[in-house]
């Protein structure tokens, strides 16, 4: 028989009551939905209306909605319990409702009834008048139908078993189990629940993100962000299971969790960025210490495959914006072409490589912080070859003039670039001493475009009258400032490259980069 | 065997909402939002001339959201729901 452990629930009054072992008691759970707790609550009413002078009496309810239709239905005389949290349930073992327990003065089960058998309720009901009250219970049972079978236990319920359980356990884990039946493949199931980005994923099994979460020391069920477009409350142990269908190792969860919070801002706008046609994705960039604790590729091909911390880190965000946030193509992500980028682009930057402040050190941070910067990137990285530019002008006005068409030709002074300067252009810059904020001046005045020259390529009438209220010589530049061009270094030794990634629409009407710093 | 894996979505259930009854006409207050894209406004000014020609019973008034690429902020729906009866968002090019 099923054991009652002390318990203390809030009824419909406001009123906590307690188990108590020292006196008999009928412990009874019931749920708003099940036909059969409907028909036994009659009998309930007239079992207290008989025996509550001598025997606690405790009808636990389920749901706190329910519990609140129950008691105006039949105009219950006791107090209906509520126990939403279902632990009580859980700890009593319920697996059916109603189930009915008497226990006697010692807290032990000596009579259970479980759904609804009229005559072995009688035979209860009848038991208790012998022991307790001696009256006659006033009830027609020949009105109630002979037997009716319980329903389920919310608390065995597979929307609310996993957390019981895990809570039981004292495991961090909240998130819905999905069982996969033995017959079933999981890398298929995945697919067919479009958990995936079109590649296989590793299945997140319980054990699975328990190590991913002891990469971390954040509380799983710290809520991390909000995610659009589902406004999704993104938590630490949400993150770890795209961290493991997208291959992570836990020491990567940190960087993980940073980029989430990085995209997650209204500066970033992750909603617009996946939302566009022109198939804008978060590009990372990953500065300080932590790039080597994780062997992240920062040299030769550090933009492309091959190295887990890189690929499994981007796809691990992806992972989470398609599953947590919902962005999905064809739902709210509606890019015309999409973007090789949408399934993980990450790279780190190779800071000892150049004289120039890292990518954090520019946006505040400490060398010694670990930072993820985020970056919405609609192309690239395109490679900008120049073996021919000797000095620092030289190249920074070639790499600006190749970017005079990205967008379109005539698109000037509303988008933003990302530029990953190879080690053997860093030595030419190098060599004249040339700084960043020298090679964002140079790359916009080699650039820029006269008015005349926008007009000659073909505008549209409101362009052109925007355009003639210039001099037909003023010249505009393809960025809007100097800042929106971001430079880092990364790549091989070999090669005299410029990687270009190109931007989608800039500050507070697209997106703006956002670094969060890595909490390891 | 069963293989146990945990759920990466975010599990919530999202709210089904319904589409408003249709009115049998149309009269009253009519807010025209344009998201900010560019012509929205060329667009809404033509719909303007034509419904108000065709449609004496109706008032319009506009309204600007800050950037297509963003949710308009609540503040905006609340007083574009506060002041109309029924809404027409521009989408352009």
């Amino acid at each position: 028989m099923l054991g009652v452990t002390s318990f203390s629930l809030t009824g419909l009054s406001g009123q906590e009551t307690s188990f108590s072992t020292d006196r008999a008691s009928v412990v009874c759970f019931v749920k708003e939905d099940c036909p059969t707790c409907r028909t036994v609550m009659p009998v309930l009413a007239a079992m207290f209306k008989t025996f509550a002078d001598h025997i606690d009496f405790h009808v636990i309810g389920q749901t706190a909605e329910g519990n609140r239709q129950l008691a105006e239905e039949f105009e219950l005389p006791f107090d209906l319990l509520d126990d939403s949290a279902l632990k009580v349930s859980f700890d009593t073992d319920v697996e059916t409702v109603p189930t009915l327990l008497v226990t006697n003065a010692k807290g032990q089960t000596e009579s259970e009834r479980i759904g609804f058998v009229r005559e072995e309720w009688q035979a209860l009901v009848d038991d208790l008048i012998q022991q307790f009250s001696g009256s006659e219970c006033d009830l027609d049972w020949s009105a109630l139908p002979e037997w009716r079978p319980g329903c389920g236990s919310l608390s065995v319920d597979p929307m609310h078993a996993g957390r019981l359980q895990a809570e039981a356990e004292g495991s961090p884990i909240r998130a819905r189990r999905i069982e996969v039946g033995s017959l079933d493949d999981e890398f298929e199931f995945m697919f067919d629940q479009g958990f995936t980005d079109g590649l296989p994923v590793v299945p997140p099994t319980p054990e699975r993100v328990l190590r991913m979460l002891s990469g971390t020391k954040r509380d799983a069920q710290e809520v991390v962000a909000t995610m659009a477009p589902n406004m999704a409350k993104v938590t630490v142990e949400k993150i770890a299971i795209n961290a493991v269908l997208a291959g992570c190792r836990p020491e990567y969860l940190p960087v993980v969790i940073a980029a989430v919070e990085a995209v997650c801002t209204d500066d970033f706008n992750i909603h617009g960025v996946m939302a566009t046609t022109m198939g804008a994705s978060p590009v990372m960039v990953v500065n300080g210490p932590i790039r080597h604790s994780l062997d992240m590729n920062m040299g030769l091909g550090a933009l492309g495959q091959g190295n887990r911390a890189n690929a499994t880190i981007g796809r691990a965000l992806r992972l989470a914006i398609r599953n947590v946030g919902g962005a999905k193509p064809g739902g709210t992500e509606r890019s015309t072409f999409s973007n090789p980028m949408k399934y993980t682009m990450c790279f780190a930057e190779w800071e000892e490589r150049s004289n120039w402040d890292p990518l954090h050190v520019e946006r505040g941070f400490s060398p010694e912080d670990s930072v993820v910067t985020v970056f919405a990137m609609t192309g690239g990285p395109t490679i900008i070859m120049d073996e021919d530019s000797l000095g620092g002008d030289a190249l920074a006005g070639s790499i600006g003039a190749s970017t005079s068409t990205m967008l379109n030709a005539k698109a000037y002074g509303f988008s933003t670039c990302l530029m990953v300067v190879s080690p053997e252009h860093v030595d030419t810059f190098k060599r004249d001493d040339y700084s960043k904020a020298q090679m964002r001046r140079r790359m916009q005045v080699a650039s820029e475009k006269t008015v005349d020259e926008l007009i000659e390529l073909g505008v549209t009438d409101e362009q052109q009258a925007r355009l003639s209220k210039l001099e037909p010589d003023t010249r505009l530049s393809k960025f809007g400032s100097d800042e929106d061009i971001d430079i880092v270094v990364a790549g091989s030794e070999a090669g005299k490259c410029t990687a270009f990634f190109h931007g989608w629409i800039p500050r507070s009407i697209g997106s703006i980069p956002v670094s969060s710093k890595i909490e390891v | 065997m069963t293989v146990t894996l945990l759920d990466p979505t975010n599990e919530e259930v999202p709210v089904a909402r319904q589409v408003t009854p249709r009115p049998a006409e149309v009269k009253g207050r009519i807010a025209f939002m344009d998201i900010s894209k560019r012509q929205g406004n060329l667009l809404l000014d033509r719909l303007q001339e034509a419904l108000e020609q065709r449609l004496p019973q109706i008032e319009i008034s506009r309204y600007v959201k800050p950037t297509f690429s963003k949710p308009a902020p609540d503040e905006l729906r609340q007083e574009i729901k506060a002041g109309n009866d029924f809404v027409v968002v521009a989408l352009a090019d």
